[in-house]
């Protein structure tokens, strides 16, 4: 009986702590959003941002999309040449990679590359005082520290899964048509005929920006959140890659489903 | 007594239900280097942030320039902290920026004037805290009493009428120490402005402060000049100034009778 209630009172305790963890993380959103002037006003205080999020993320987004793109078209073909339509390759490469592979391994590789170091700057500023520091001189660290960085996060994530995307299917098409033999006229016809600019394009660049939104708030909720200690955020910056991963994968499975819907 | 700045009347504070301070009154005249002393967790660093208004008090209230600062709305809080620099117990530089851009970051986030003059303001007061020549290293390349000089620099960069220092001696060598001690006195003077030190070591803050309150178990234990402090039989002030291991504040942290709780395997 002592178990079950032990159980019960975990429970509820930890829905609660979540619940305030939303809630909290909702506020900063809509402070951020509200002292978002600065970071336009002083642009290059995001534009400095956009190159450590964004930037600095860019070889790691390159060499995997090249992969992906290589794999996509190995497996591809694989399986339409038993149907007799390996020629349909470059669509079925362009198609993955458009609505789904680019937008949201792009975000996955985000959160683990650019959302940790995220996480972690702010924890840092914050374990060391800056932030205190900032606030003493009558400066919001809202406004001069995180709403830079959410834009520059919102503004990049497009940039890198478009640049995905186009990495990976220069990866497919490496392999489709150097390697396997597939002819390239109608790797690149197929494509061109079958991907929709408004239906795959932009509802993949629509992901991508929401995806950007949703590994960049969470990155700069969790260090801002970060109790100022060593293992404080390391926890925050391990939640970081968790809770992003996830949030990316729900939301994409409820963007799609209203896109294909 | 000189017209004062900051002062603070019959003030509580406390979280999670817990007081760490109750009733504490204490004025700062325009001027003077005032000290505010007390054993580690007594509490004196909050008394520095409910000064800026980073913290409410319970009870009580505190007043810069005669306006209440827990009553003030965000624009004026901030107004009131135009007013204060404050040198954090590890300098708390933006590990982002140059020694020259962290001392010109407050210039730059409240004044609109040019780069040329942004130029010399920064390399004056990296001067006076003798400085002027690591204005391009990073904050990661300096020493620990250098990166307090720095964020001492950051402090004045504004002219504040209040300066405000957490801990300014913390593990410093005794060459810094000196440096720190002779730099809060002067710069004091200089700018006609009134410190707040907020320390637990005697002798160093007794060469210099006009004014010194202790604090313990949440009050004003004790208050007066160094000189008066220095005599005091107060067994408190009596143990802190003259660093005793054992007396009213005790050695031992409250434990159940140390042969009974071995007996008993008591943790």
């Amino acid at each position: 009986m002592r178990k079950i209630e032990r159980l019960l009172k975990n429970l509820g305790a930890g829905f609660i702590n979540k619940m305030w963890r939303f809630g909290a993380g909702a506020r900063l959103f809509g402070l951020t959003l509200v002292s978002s002037g600065e970071s336009f006003r002083r642009f290059r205080l995001t534009i400095r941002e956009v190159y450590f999020t964004g930037v600095l993320s860019l070889i790691i987004i390159l060499v995997s999309a090249f992969f992906v793109g290589m794999v996509l078209a190995l497996q591809g073909y694989h399986t339409l040449q038993k149907y007799g339509s390996s020629e349909a390759i470059g669509v079925l490469v362009a198609l993955a990679l458009v609505r789904e592979l680019g937008p949201v391994v792009t975000a996955l590789l985000f959160a683990g590359r650019a959302g940790t170091a995220i996480t972690a700057e702010i924890g840092l500023m914050k374990a060391t005082e800056q932030l205190s520091a900032m606030e003493m001189m009558a400066v919001s660290p809202i406004a001069r520290v995180i709403a830079p960085r959410f834009w520059a996060g919102v503004i990049a994530m497009p940039i890198l899964a478009t640049l995905f995307t186009m990495m990976g299917i220069l990866g497919g098409y490496m392999v489709a048509v150097p390697l396997i033999g597939v002819d390239a006229g109608s790797f690149w016809s197929q494509m061109q005929a079958n991907v929709d600019w408004e239906y795959d394009i932009l509802n993949g660049v629509f992901k991508s920006l929401v995806f950007g939104v949703a590994c960049t708030m969470i990155a700069l909720f969790e260090g801002y959140d970060a109790p100022p200690t060593a293992e404080g955020v390391s926890r925050a910056t391990t939640r970081t890659v968790v809770t992003s991963s996830l949030a990316v994968l729900a939301l994409d499975f409820i963007l799609t489903a209203f896109m294909l819907g | 007594m000189a017209q004062s700045i900051v002062e603070i009347k019959d003030l509580s504070f406390g979280y999670k239900g817990k007081l760490l301070h109750h009733g504490i009154n204490m004025t700062f005249p325009k001027g003077k280097v005032i000290a505010i002393m007390g054993g580690s967790g007594s509490g004196k660093t909050t008394l520095l942030r409910l000064i800026g208004g980073q913290l409410k008090p319970t009870k009580g209230e505190v007043q810069v320039s005669g306006e209440i600062v827990h009553k003030q709305d965000r624009d004026g809080i901030y107004r009131l902290r135009r007013k204060m620099g404050m040198l954090f117990q590890h300098g708390a530089l933006f590990t982002d920026l140059s020694v020259f851009e962290n001392v010109a970051f407050p210039i730059r986030e409240h004044t609109d004037l040019p780069e040329s003059m942004i130029r010399d303001l920064v390399l004056m007061k990296l001067n006076a805290v003798g400085l002027r020549g690591a204005h391009a290293l990073r904050p990661t390349e300096l020493s620990g009493g250098m990166a307090r000089r720095v964020a001492l620099a950051r402090a004045i960069a504004l002219d504040p009428s209040i300066i405000m220092y957490d801990e300014p001696f913390a593990g410093l060598d005794p060459i810094s120490m000196a440096v720190i001690c002779d730099l809060i006195r002067s710069l004091n003077d200089a700018l006609g402005a009134t410190s707040i030190i907020v320390t637990h070591d005697v002798e160093e803050t007794f060469q210099f402060a006009d004014y010194v309150y202790f604090v313990a178990n949440g009050v004003v234990a004790a208050e007066g000049t160094p000189e008066d402090l220095r005599k005091s039989e107060m067994p408190f002030v009596h143990q802190f100034v003259h660093g005793e291991k054992d007396g009213p504040v005790p050695f031992h942290y409250a434990a159940p009778e140390y042969h009974a709780s071995l007996l008993r395997g008591a943790r």
